[in-house]
This record gives C-alpha cells, sequence and structure tokens, in this order.
C-alpha cells in the first residue's frame, strides 16, 4: 500500500508541490533530449545509407571536440579552428569509407559493426597519442556561444534557463533542419535517398556508393562536431565523453534505425523520460543514479510491443 | 603430406562420427594436453601464469559461451560481461554462505544462476532480432551492473562495495584467495576449460546444437521443420549464460581475487564480442585462438615494444605509448582480419590443414 | 602473406613464453609506479605520476640516490584498469619491487592479499581500503596520510567551524562505485552525534557528464552545505552543474580527489569559490620542489611540462614518493642494509619518523601535517587543510584540521574485523 502510494500519488503531489522544479525538469529533459537525438541522427545517417549501424560515433563526438580544442590550443582563431576541423572530420570519412567501408562492402553487418569497433580503438588511442588524455576545457566563449543564463519566476520558484542549452537546442533544431532539407531538396540527398533504398538499384542508375558514403559519413562527423561542443560545454572535453553516445542506442530503438524524425521524437522522449523518472520516482524508491538504465528498459518494453520503432520501416527484422 | 587422412579407415559408425576423425587431429589434440597440463606448469613463472595462461582460459571460456548464442544460435549479445558478474557474485554469496562446501561446486553451481538471468534478459529475442537485440542485450548489462552497484547484499554489505576471493583450499592447496598457488589455480582453470569444451562440442554436435543451427541460418525453416524457437533461442540463452557464468566465477576466484562492478562492464562484452568473431564464428577452436589473440597480443606489445624501441632506435616510447600503440594495433588489426578473412582464424587455420594436406603439390 | 603473418605472430607467441627477467644492478632500488596515463582518468593519473618519478629522480640526481643505493622507478601504464594493474604486478614484482602504489581502489583490493604472500608492502595514499589503517589487522597495508573516513570527519568539522553543522542537511555527491560508497558508514554513524542530516546523490560512472538530473533532485532537496566525492570528469561537470543552479559555491567542498587543477581548470571562473580538501600543498615554494626543477625539469628529465609543476597532483604524487623514500631510508636504518628487500620496506613503512623536522630538512616545511608512522596506525592521523579555486588557482583557506581519531578508529577497527572474518588464514600482527 504505502509502495503503490509512492509509486502513484506522492510523485505527483511533489509535482504540484513544486511547480518550479517541474518546469525545470522538463526544461532539462528537453535540453537533453535534443542533445540525445542529435547524437542518434549521426547514427541514423549513416545505417540509412549503407546499413552499418556506426558504434564510433561516440568516440567520433570526442574527437572532434579533442580536435577543435587541440588545433585552438595551437595558436588558430575558434573559427579557423571549426573549419579545419571539419576538414578533418571530411579527411577522416574519406578514410574510412577508402580503407574500411569499400573493403568490406557486401559483408554481414556484424562484420561491418565490428569493423567499425575497430575504428573506435584507432580512435581512442589515436586521439589521446596526438592531444593527450587530459581533460580540456571547451572554448565555448571563442566560439561566440552564450554563457549567462536567464531566470524566470513562477509561483514562488525560479526556473533557470541556460543561453548555452537555448543556444544548443536552437543549434540542434538548424542542423536538424539543413540536414533533412539537404537530403530532401538536393541532387546528392535523392541519390542518398536512393541508396538507402535499394543499394543495387541505385548503383544501376549511375549512383556512386562511395560518394554517397563519404557524404554520410562527413555529415555524421559534422553531427559529431556539434554534439561534441554542445556537450562539452555543460562539462569538458574528455575522453569518458564517448559514453554518452551510448544514450543514443535506446534513442535509435525508440524511433527505428532508419527514420530521422524517429531520432528526435525518440530522443525527446528519453531526455523527458529519464529525468522526470530518475526525479520523482527513482531517488524515492530505488536510490537514484537510475539514468544509467532506465533508457535502455524503456526501450526494451518497447521493443516487445513494437518491434520497428516508432517511424521504422515496417520490413526490417521482424520475426 | 601431413595431413593426408589416406589409409584410415572407418569402420563403424561412432568411428565416422569421432570428434577427432583424423589420427594426425588426435595426436594434436593430446600434445596441446600434455603442453598445457604438464610443460606450462612446470616452466611458467608467475607472470606467464597468472597475467597470460589464466586470464586467456577464463576469455576463452567467456568466447565459448557467447560463441554458441552469437556464432551457433545467430544472436548476438552485448550481455556477457554482465553474465560473467551474475556468476561471480553468485559464486562469492553462495562460497560466504556455506564455507565447507568445495568452491568448485560454487563455481559450475554459479553458472546456473547466471543461466537463469540470462533466460529472462533472452526473452525478447523472440520478437527482435539483429541490432534491436544488441541493444535489449545491452539493457541487461547497464541494468545488472547498476544492481551490482546498488545492491547492498550482493557484496555482503561491505564498504568498498567490491567483492574479494575468499580463501579456499582444494585437496589441501589453496586455489582462491591471496596465498592461492598460482600452479594450482591455472591447472584448474585448465581442466574446467577443457571439460567445459568437451561438453559444448557435445551439446553442439547433439539435438539441440543442430536445432540451434538451423534457428541461425533459417528460423522460419526451422520452424517449419518442427524446431519450436521458444526452446531453442531460450536454451541458447540458457547455456551461453552458464558458461559466462562459471568464467565470471573462475575470473575472480582463481584470477583477480577480488572485483567491483566496473570489472564486469561493456567493455569487456566488447571485447568478448571481439573474441568470438576474430576466432571465428560457430567454431570452438576459434574460441581459443580469439581470446589469444585479443588477450595475449596486448600484452605482449605491452611488455616488448618500450624494450625494443629503446634498442633499435634512439628514441624511448613509455609504457602508457605502448599501451596506446597497442591499442591500435589491435583496432587495425580487427580491422585488417575482417576484411582478409571474415570468417576469423578458424577458418584460416582449416585452409593452413588443407595446404598441409596437399603440400608439395598445389591440389 | 597472410599466412606469414600468422606463423610470424605464433613465432613471437613462443618466444614470449620465455619471460625475461630485468635484472638491475646491486646497488639499485626497484620501485614500481602503477600509472595511468591514459583513459577516462588520465587527467588525474599524468601528474601524479609525474611527480612520483620526478622526485626519485631528484635524489638520483642530488644525493646519488637513498643511502648509496639508486632509484629506479618502473612505470607500468594500467589506464585505471584493474586488470590491467594485475598484470602489471605481475609483471614487475619480480625486479624487485619494494612496496606498490596503485593509485586505483580497485588495483588496491585485488593487491591487499598478495601483498602478504608476496612480501610486498601496498601504500595506498588516500584511497584504497579505509580499514587498512588497522595495522594489527593489515601488516602490509598502509594508507597515510589519511584514510577516507578520517578525511570525512575533518571535512565535517570545517562544515561546524563555518557557522555550526547542527540542524544543517548536508548533501552527499558521490560517483556511484566503491570509492564514492566509502565514507556513508562515517556519515550514517556522525549525523546523530553531530546533529546534522545527509542526503545522497550517487552519480553513476556513465552519467558522470551527464549530471542534470541529479543536481535537478539537489534543488529539490535544498541541502545546506554540498560534499564531492568525485573523481575525472565528474567534478568539473559537478561544480558546472552547481553554478548552474546557482548553489553557493563557497558551500560546496570536494575530497582530495575532487580537487585538481585539471578538474577545475575547464570550470574557470565559474566555479570561483568552490573549496576542496588536500594534504599535500600547493605551489613550488618549496626548497625539495625548487631542487626537483633544478635537477629534473631543467635537466630535461621530468615527462612534465614546467607550469605543471606544483599543480595539486603533481605534488600529490610527489608526496607519496617522500613517504616512499622516508620509509627506504627507514628500512635502511634498520637493517644496515643498502639493497633492502619488500619486508625491510615493510618495517620502514612502520617507523619512518616524519615530524616538522624532518620536513624542514628535506625541505618541505609547510607542505603537510607530520605523518606519525607506527605499527598500530597504518594511517598515521594525518591532518588536511582546505583549499579554495580563485577562478584560475588552488589557495589554501584553512588551518590544518585533524580527523576525529576517537570516532574513525572504532569503525575502522569494526570494518577491519569484518574484512579478516571473512578471510581464513589471515595473518596479523600484535603491535607491542
Amino acid at each position: 500500500m504505502e509502495l503503490l502510494k509512492q509509486i502513484f500519488i506522492e510523485p505527483f503531489e511533489t509535482m504540484y508541490a513544486l511547480p518550479d522544479l517541474l518546469l525545470q525538469t522538463l526544461w532539462e529533459g528537453f535540453v537533453s533530449g535534443t542533445l540525445y537525438s542529435l547524437i542518434a541522427l549521426g547514427f541514423v545517417l549513416i545505417f540509412k545509407a549503407s546499413g552499418v549501424f556506426n558504434f564510433a560515433q561516440g568516440i567520433m563526438v570526442v574527437f572532434a571536440a579533442l580536435c577543435l580544442v587541440g588545433i585552438h590550443a595551437l595558436g588558430v582563431p575558434a573559427y579557423l579552428a571549426l573549419i579545419l576541423t571539419l576538414g578533418v572530420m571530411a579527411l577522416l570519412a574519406m578514410s574510412v569509407v577508402q580503407f574500411v567501408m569499400k573493403p568490406l562492402v557486401n559483408q554481414p553487418d556484424i562484420i561491418l559493426f565490428m569493423s567499425t569497433i575497430g575504428i573506435t580503438f584507432i580512435l581512442i588511442a589515436g586521439g589521446q597519442i596526438i592531444f593527450g588524455g587530459e581533460p580540456k576545457a571547451m572554448i565555448t566563449e571563442e566560439l561566440g556561444l552564450p554563457t549567462g543564463s536567464s531566470v524566470l519566476e513562477v509561483s514562488g520558484g525560479i526556473v533557470i534557463f541556460q543561453h548555452i542549452d537555448i543556444a544548443a537546442a536552437i543549434i540542434a533544431a538548424i542542423l536538424i533542419a539543413g540536414l533533412a532539407l539537404f537530403f530532401n531538396k538536393t541532387k546528392i540527398g535523392r541519390a542518398l535517398r536512393a541508396v538507402a533504398d535499394d543499394h543495387q538499384a541505385a548503383l544501376s542508375v549511375g549512383i556512386s556508393l562511395e560518394q554517397i558514403w563519404v557524404v554520410v559519413w562527413f555529415a555524421a562527423g559534422v553531427v559529431a562536431l556539434t554534439a561534441g561542443i554542445l556537450w562539452a560545454a555543460k562539462s569538458d572535453v574528455s575522453f569518458a565523453l564517448q559514453v554518452i553516445a551510448l544514450k543514443a542506442l535506446p534513442v535509435l530503438v525508440l524511433g527505428g534505425f532508419t527514420s530521422i524524425p524517429g531520432a528526435i521524437i525518440g530522443g525527446l522522449i528519453i531526455g523527458f523520460g529519464e529525468k522526470l523518472f530518475d526525479l520523482y520516482w527513482g531517488v524515492p524508491l530505488l536510490g537514484g543514479g537510475t539514468e544509467s538504465w532506465f533508457a535502455f528498459i524503456i526501450a526494451l518494453l518497447f521493443l516487445l510491443y513494437r518491434p520497428e520503432g516508432l517511424f521504422g520501416e515496417k520490413l526490417i527484422e521482424r520475426i | 603430406m601431413f595431413y593426408r587422412e589416406a589409409g584410415q579407415f572407418k569402420a563403424t559408425y561412432e568411428a565416422d562420427s569421432a570428434k577427432f576423425p583424423i589420427f594426425q587431429d588426435k595426436l594434436f589434440i593430446w600434445f596441446y594436453l600434455v603442453i598445457g597440463f604438464v610443460a606450462i606448469p612446470l616452466l611458467g613463472n608467475e607472470f606467464f601464469l597468472g597475467a597470460i595462461m589464466i586470464p586467456f582460459l577464463v576469455f576463452t571460456l567467456a568466447a565459448i559461451g557467447l560463441n554458441i548464442l552469437t556464432g551457433f544460435t545467430g544472436q548476438i549479445s552485448l550481455g556477457s560481461g554482465a553474465f560473467m558478474g551474475v556468476g561471480a557474485y553468485a559464486c562469492y554469496k553462495m562460497t560466504l554462505a556455506y564455507p565447507e562446501v568445495n568452491i568448485l561446486i560454487f563455481i559450475f553451481a554459479s553458472g546456473i544462476f547466471s543461466a537463469i538471468v540470462g533466460v529472462f534478459f533472452g526473452l525478447p529475442s523472440l520478437r527482435i532480432k539483429g541490432f534491436y537485440l544488441v541493444v535489449s542485450t545491452l539493457a541487461a548489462q547497464f541494468f545488472l551492473e547498476w544492481a551490482f552497484q546498488r545492491i547492498p547484499w550482493l557484496y555482503n554489505y561491505n564498504n568498498t562495495g567490491a567483492i574479494d576471493g575468499v580463501s579456499r583450499w582444494l585437496f589441501g592447496i589453496q586455489i582462491t584467495g591471496g596465498g592461492a598457488d598460482r600452479t594450482a589455480q591455472y591447472i584448474v582453470c585448465l581442466a574446467i576449460v577443457v571439460v567445459m569444451t568437451w561438453f559444448a562440442s557435445n551439446i553442439i554436435s547433439g539435438r539441440i546444437g543442430r536445432s540451434w543451427m538451423m534457428i541461425r541460418d533459417m528460423d522460419i525453416a526451422a520452424e517449419l521443420m518442427g524446431v519450436r524457437p521458444l526452446y531453442a533461442k531460450l536454451s541458447a540463452f540458457a547455456v551461453s549464460s552458464f558458461y559466462c557464468g562459471v568464467a565470471g566465477s573462475m575470473m575472480v576466484f582463481l584470477w583477480l581475487g577480488a572485483a567491483e562492478p566496473e570489472s564486469f562492464d561493456y567493455n569487456h562484452s566488447f571485447e568478448i564480442l571481439f573474441m568470438v568473431i576474430l576466432g571465428g564464428l560457430g567454431s570452438l577452436l576459434g574460441c581459443f585462438l580469439g581470446a589469444a589473440v585479443i588477450w595475449i597480443l596486448p600484452i605482449l606489445i605491452r611488455e616488448w615494444l618500450p624494450p625494443l624501441i629503446d634498442k633499435i632506435t634512439p628514441w624511448v616510447i613509455t609504457s602508457s605509448t605502448a599501451d596506446l600503440v597497442s591499442d591500435i594495433i589491435i583496432g587495425i588489426m580487427i580491422v585488417v582480419f575482417l576484411i582478409m578473412e571474415p570468417h576469423g582464424l578458424a577458418r584460416l587455420w582449416a585452409i593452413i590443414k588443407q595446404k598441409l594436406r596437399v603440400w608439395p603439390f598445389p591440389y | 602473406m597472410l599466412k606469414k603473418l600468422i606463423l610470424g605472430a605464433a613465432a613471437i607467441a613462443v618466444a614470449s613464453t620465455v619471460q625475461v627477467t630485468t635484472s638491475y644492478a646491486e646497488d639499485t632500488l626497484y620501485i614500481p609506479s602503477l600509472s595511468y596515463r591514459t583513459g577516462p582518468f588520465a587527467g588525474a593519473g599524468t601528474p601524479i605520476a609525474n611527480g612520483f618519478a620526478d622526485y626519485f629522480n631528484m635524489l638520483n640526481a642530488r644525493d646519488g640516490g637513498i643511502g648509496g643505493a639508486k632509484l629506479v622507478v618502473g612505470e607500468c601504464e594500467t589506464a585505471y584498469n584493474a586488470q590491467k594493474g594485475v598484470e602489471c604486478y605481475e609483471a614487475t614484482k619480480g625486479n624487485g619491487a619494494l612496496a606498490y602504489n596503485p593509485y586505483s581502489t580497485g588495483i588496491t583490493l585485488q593487491l591487499i592479499p598478495k601483498a602478504p604472500v608476496d612480501k610486498i608492502p601496498v601504500l595506498s595514499m588516500g584511497y584504497g581500503l579505509s580499514a587498512a589503517a588497522v595495522g594489527e589487522k593489515f601488516p602490509w597495508t598502509f594508507n597515510y596520510p589519511a584514510s577516507y573516513w578520517s578525511q570525512m570527519s575533518s571535512i565535517l568539522q570545517y562544515i561546524d567551524s563555518q557557522g555550526g553543522i547542527k540542524g544543517k542537511k548536508i548533501g552527499f555527491i558521490y560517483l556511484d562505485v566503491g570509492y564514492g560508497k566509502e565514507p556513508i558508514p562515517l556519515l550514517d554513524k556522525l549525523a546523530p552525534e553531530m546533529g546534522f542530516e545527509w542526503v545522497g546523490f550517487p552519480v553513476g560512472v556513465k552519467e558522470m557528464q551527464n549530471q542534470s538530473a541529479t543536481w535537478l533532485n539537489v534543488r529539490k532537496e535544498r541541502p545546506d552545505w554540498m560534499v564531492a566525492w568525485s573523481f575525472g570528469a565528474m567534478t568539473p561537470t559537478a561544480v558546472k552543474e552547481a553554478a548552474k543552479i546557482r548553489f553557493p559555491m563557497d558551500k560546496f567542498i570536494g575530497n582530495w580527489w575532487s580537487g585538481a587543477h585539471a578538474d577545475l581548470e575547464p570550470v574557470g571562473e565559474a566555479g570561483k569559490g568552490y573549496k576542496a580538501a588536500n594534504f599535500s600543498g600547493v605551489g613550488t615554494d618549496f626548497p625539495a620542489l625548487q631542487d626537483v626543477i633544478k635537477h629534473v625539469v631543467d635537466a630535461g628529465n621530468s615527462q612534465a611540462a614546467k607550469d605543471d609543476i606544483g599543480k595539486v597532483n603533481y605534488n600529490r604524487g610527489l608526496f607519496n614518493a617522500v613517504i616512499m623514500a622516508e620509509a627506504i631510508a627507514a628500512a635502511q636504518k634498520a637493517t644496515g642494509k643498502v639493497k633492502i628487500t619488500g619486508e625491510d620496506m615493510r618495517l620502514g613503512l612502520e617507523t619512518f619518523v616524519l615530524d616538522e623536522a624532518r620536513l624542514k630538512e628535506i625541505g618541505l616545511e609547510g607542505f603537510t601535517a607530520p605523518i606519525k608512522a607506527s605499527c598500530k596506525d597504518h594511517e598515521g592521523a594525518g591532518s588536511i587543510f582546505i583549499q579554495q579555486w580563485d577562478g584560475s588557482d588552488w589557495k589554501r583557506t584553512s588551518d590544518l584540521i585533524a580527523p576525529m581519531t576517537d570516532v574513525v578508529r572504532p569503525l575502522l577497527e569494526e570494518a577491519a574485523e569484518k574484512y579478516v572474518g571473512e578471510q581464513t588464514g589471515w595473518k596479523t600482527q600484535s603491535c607491542g
């Protein structure tokens, strides 16, 4: 009885009693959600175009952020460093396609998946050799990102909006819109969708698979860089950041591996869900720290009812 | 000319379906057993036994477990690290509760607990497969890791939150805990691995194993032919987790001596999956080869690279650089191997065997 | 081609079965250093390993070693990984290792049962198993200058001195691993005695950089003080989140692993006022550090950049080396041998004297609190001080605060009893 009360009544009492906290929680959930979506988007892009489940997306986030900070530390102005980092990500995309994706074409999915783990090893160790393993500060101000915060008063309490969080949401939205435009309106975008639909057919009408792959890996690199900058602004640039990318997996399950809107909605659901659950149920009932698995369990339960995800194509891997 | 089966006639069906039908194979296996049980304990020092051979055996066993699931049944899992943890914690709790019972019994019994947990987390496999299943096994991994942290009963309310390998004796020789004899630990490990490998090879060639492979190759066809996916998949999860659980308790009791929950984190699951894929999906020999490459090679690089660079070049590299270099080499090797031989080291061995058979002629 | 590669690899594998142990000359002393310059905690591990090695190299260059014996520091990379730690231990113990300084609680726990067997002591300086401070029960394990429980008791006394602790609510944010959970029994014990209330906020290892939910909970609970048991990337994230919810920074205290330069530099100005416990001095205004700069850093024999000398974790690694060096000297004096063994080292670690006079003599006056080594007490009742971040550097803000030994010691003994009780055939010692 006590337990039922704790599950069904008390959380809502707390929500009602402290509306500012609820609003703040929703806002934090929204901000994390957009960042989860952004990371998940990187996975979706590559999966759609080449059927590769790119495990290296997490380390690409760290690597891109490290490159940016590392190049800036050499005395290069921030914006130039940003452009140079984009160059590095393009180079990375080209070498991955040239040395890993091309030789492995037509292999089973698991082999491609493992090869991206191989890439992860190389990037982690290479990144540490080049830039050193120490945590570094993100060059937030130099990039012109805001740092202050605004306060909204709500019935006796306050809700704090960090400007960087607002900027993160806006940047993520712009990036997602830009990618959507790019993939729907440009020639390369249409070619990409053709590849996603059917490799063989796309090849037969003269679309270069290699070119498409470079484009998507680069796009994933851009997404990784953005996610890296925004997330590192909240803490620092260190190799511990790569585990954040694992959070994108349940997002993918919720949204479907091949759906861009799915990644966005899935990210938001996970973002809102885990903050609300941890604060109102996790802490009183389970002692907190539930964020590490909550998203996965939600994804697991969801899988049992709708294996193809919210927006996934019905065909995939259904039994 | 070395691997000719000519002249070796089989007069009975039993002889024809033997584990090692060719005389040379039999010779090889006896040779390795003698090396393993006699030569290595006599010649190996504590570093070789404690840092190379025992972990190699532990990971081989875990890799066999995962290979049963991934290689033979076609269900990819990233939860093996956590299933190892279940075994370790189960063994710890049991041996604390009944200190007088032989630890070996508990090492095997701990597998049963992990099998139960494995079946539970294997349930989603009835609905999903492929990467969706990967994510659901990762859910198991993270949830169990959290449980190891958060349930104080599991680690006996220790302030450190860790479990330690309490001292236990077997035939008067200490095999677990601080003063344990490395050679004895090694022989116990080897014996467990040999017995369980033999057991696995029998399951696989039996009715259950064949139903697993049918599910792997084409589940719908298998179902139409009367294989029940529910039993086949869940039994694969159970056997696989059993092996992982035993490997986990071996890891804590016969190798590390103590373990925090982080000892069973997702990196382990990846490491074991590497071993399986690099060794060869669906091959028991591959588990040994994969574990050898993934576990032993980095150690050799770490141990040998700094002195080597020191001797032949003017530069000096530190232990930490060697560590990073070994990571890069492993990463490159994984990619190169996948490109050159996606069927793993076991396939490579089959090719070499064939080459030896026809040598010195090309065909 | 591939076949050749495989054969080559196999040949190397066979060759490696004959393990070569590097033998060192008669008059050298081998000190293993289990470092982590890679991995998620490299930010702490690198300066510690640098400070540790530099002090010994300074002794070699300035005094020709200790008692005429040169010191060899054998660094082995663990990447903060317990399995690699054991590998390093097995690989280096045959070289005549004097004592192990694992710098990881996980590795320490694995070495504790091995220490009495191999007769090599473990010095876990300010980490590891708190109960190891009980010398009678753990003859081979040391945690000078203070255990986590002693440290927590000092922090609580500091809070008490800043406007009283009675009736206050203390928030305890911790990394959700063994290390972070360690002080909980002490908090439970002291809460009724000192009259405060405490709430715990666990942060999972995977959520180190994703703490917004935790800090929402902090906002809900409204503690008066926050105490952090964090490590690595968790610290800057926690300080940033605290700044975000406008928690008063000067009421946020980290432990000695949560207050290094590498932790606060990414935060910068926003972390101004954040406090942390520490036991080793900050800066280079000590003769010993000047000697290190002169003999090692300027000679180009250090892996540390010159600006990194004197930072919190560098000095801590150096202080660890000081304790080792003092124990070596004490062991040499007690046994009359130049080349001592791990067993002699254990004796040295129980008998060395690091009082005010000795600190002054070695050029570290005011660097740290004196340590009283003894057979019974393996934590040496070391005191800590509180330092504060001024936006770009750490400044010491308090005097030395002694731990509440009378409360901590019985708890330690109880925990040691429990640990030993689970073992069979555990060797204890009696201190006369």
